[in-house]
């Protein structure tokens, strides 16, 4: 067994190529995972009960069902039902923004009860409404606690996206894959791609550290 | 100002309030006191349905909290918390031009002048720019006092404002609130400090179990208790 390296260094354009698509995907995901879960996390604490229940059943069923399962649905099953085929890029978008939602709602929602209760109590004897109260008071807060899940939600996505290669859709670890079945390097490649994700992912949570400790700086 | 009528209130089994029946006028300055868990916070926070009652009526300017814009009434209730409850995000000044900017709908720049003026007042105006984790607990609590204030409340609502303070810093809230007694304010406040319920006190509330057993003048309950269990509290704690 033998290591070729002019495979790896052959192989490497494409594969960042690759890294590049699994980033863009990641970004898209996390922005609209971030605004779905906001949204979802603050209906989850809403004292109207069929909103909070709504919100809970989608946090539930996400979390409560495989990723690569959720993909196969968008992709195959859903089309069946609507009639609208999505392209696989399309459809990894939808599937990992949905998929993240659910996540980022579970950490607004932490975020927004470690809040002290007398936040609230304290905005509302003031006159302001709960929408308010939310918005300027309770939701900054929970802020800063949101930022390292938040963290760790970004490096899990970027992670888990390597699963819409299933759908044919030419992100990293598809490359991968399809250099594999031109010239058989399975040892080269795939280490190759554990490397660049490694890079990514370490990158990522330098900057959330460095984040943390920015917004911490205030108090 | 305040009326209140059969007024009762459960945590799940247990009653808390009993059945309580009080008048508020303009200018008073009514304190409650009583021993822990007798329900005298709790009586304080239905007033600004803080906490909402199980039964019975509370009115305050001749409105029903039951049935009107809560949030309207709440911006006339000043309310001050045992444990400050500042927002730590923002600084001093923004903590009392918040309500009044976004309730109120004025101006920052008026907001301001106005918030600096009541800085002025608790002797603070040189931590407007801090945040408040930065000031000590006493500072803290005449900034929750001038926040409450910016609201222009009719009457203004203390919960324990001192039980949460090291005891050098309880003189500077007390000097605070004696101040407003004295412009005139309607205030209701609950508290342990027993002198400053004699002092400034127009008239005293003896709650336990629920309801108000005693009231009257200061002086005349503290000299004189008409009942026993009156009588065993305030042994206790004079």
């Amino acid at each position: 067994m033998s290591f070729d390296f002019n495979l790896v260094i052959n192989s490497f354009p494409l594969l960042l190529a690759g890294a590049l698509v699994t980033i863009k995907i990641t970004l898209i995901s996390v922005a609209m995972g971030i605004v779905i879960g906001m949204f979802v996390g603050i209906a989850r604490v809403v004292h109207i009960k069929p909103i909070k229940w709504l919100a809970a059943i989608y946090v539930d069923f996400i979390r409560g069902t495989p990723l690569l399962v959720q993909i196969f649905i968008i992709y195959f099953a859903l089309p069946l039902v609507i009639g609208i085929h999505m392209d696989p890029f399309l459809a990894a978008i939808t599937a990992c923004s949905i998929n993240s939602g659910a996540y980022v709602a579970e950490i607004f929602r932490a975020g927004i009860q470690a809040v002290d209760e007398g936040q609230m109590e304290a905005g509302r004897s003031l006159g302001l409404t709960w929408p308010q109260t939310m918005r300027y008071i309770i939701i900054p807060q929970a802020f800063k606690s949101v930022i390292p899940p938040l963290g760790n939600e970004f490096i899990a996505l970027l992670k888990d996206s390597s699963l819409v290669s299933v759908i044919g859709f030419e992100e990293l670890t598809r490359r991968g894959q399809l250099i594999i079945a031109r010239t058989y390097g399975s040892l080269e490649i795939w280490l190759s791609v554990a490397f660049i994700y490694l890079i990514m992912t370490v990158t990522i949570s330098r900057l959330v550290a460095y984040l943390e400790r920015r917004f911490d700086v205030k108090k | 100002m305040i009326d209140i009528k059969d007024l009762h209130k459960s945590f799940g089994e247990a009653e808390v309030l009993k059945g309580i029946d009080l008048n508020v006028e303009k200018g008073e300055v009514v304190v409650i006191i009583g021993p822990s868990g007798s329900g005298k916070s709790t009586l304080l926070r239905c007033m600004n349905y803080l906490e909402v009652p199980t039964g019975g009526q509370v009115l305050v300017d001749g409105m029903d909290l039951q049935s009107a814009d809560i949030n309207k009434i709440r911006s006339e209730i000043g309310m001050v918390f045992q444990r400050f409850n500042l927002f730590p995000h923002m600084t001093v000044l923004d903590n009392i031009v918040l309500a009044p900017m976004k309730v109120r709908s004025i101006t920052r720049s008026e907001a301001e002048k106005e918030a600096m003026d009541l800085l002025t007042r608790v002797g603070l105006a040189n931590k407007a720019q801090s945040y408040p984790t930065q000031l000590s607990g006493g500072q803290q609590q005449r900034v929750a006092i001038a926040r409450a204030l910016a609201m222009k409340p009719k009457v203004m609502l203390f919960d324990e404002p001192t039980s949460a303070l090291d005891p050098e810093m309880v003189g500077e809230v007390l000097d605070v609130m004696r101040s407003l007694a004295k412009d005139g304010m309607t205030m209701v406040v609950v508290t342990h400090e027993m002198g400053f319920a004699r002092e400034v006190g127009t008239r005293l509330l003896f709650v336990d179990d629920g309801k108000i057993i005693e009231q009257g003048i200061p002086k005349d309950v503290f000299e004189a208790p008409q009942e026993d269990r009156t009588k065993l509290f305030l042994s206790k704690v004079l």
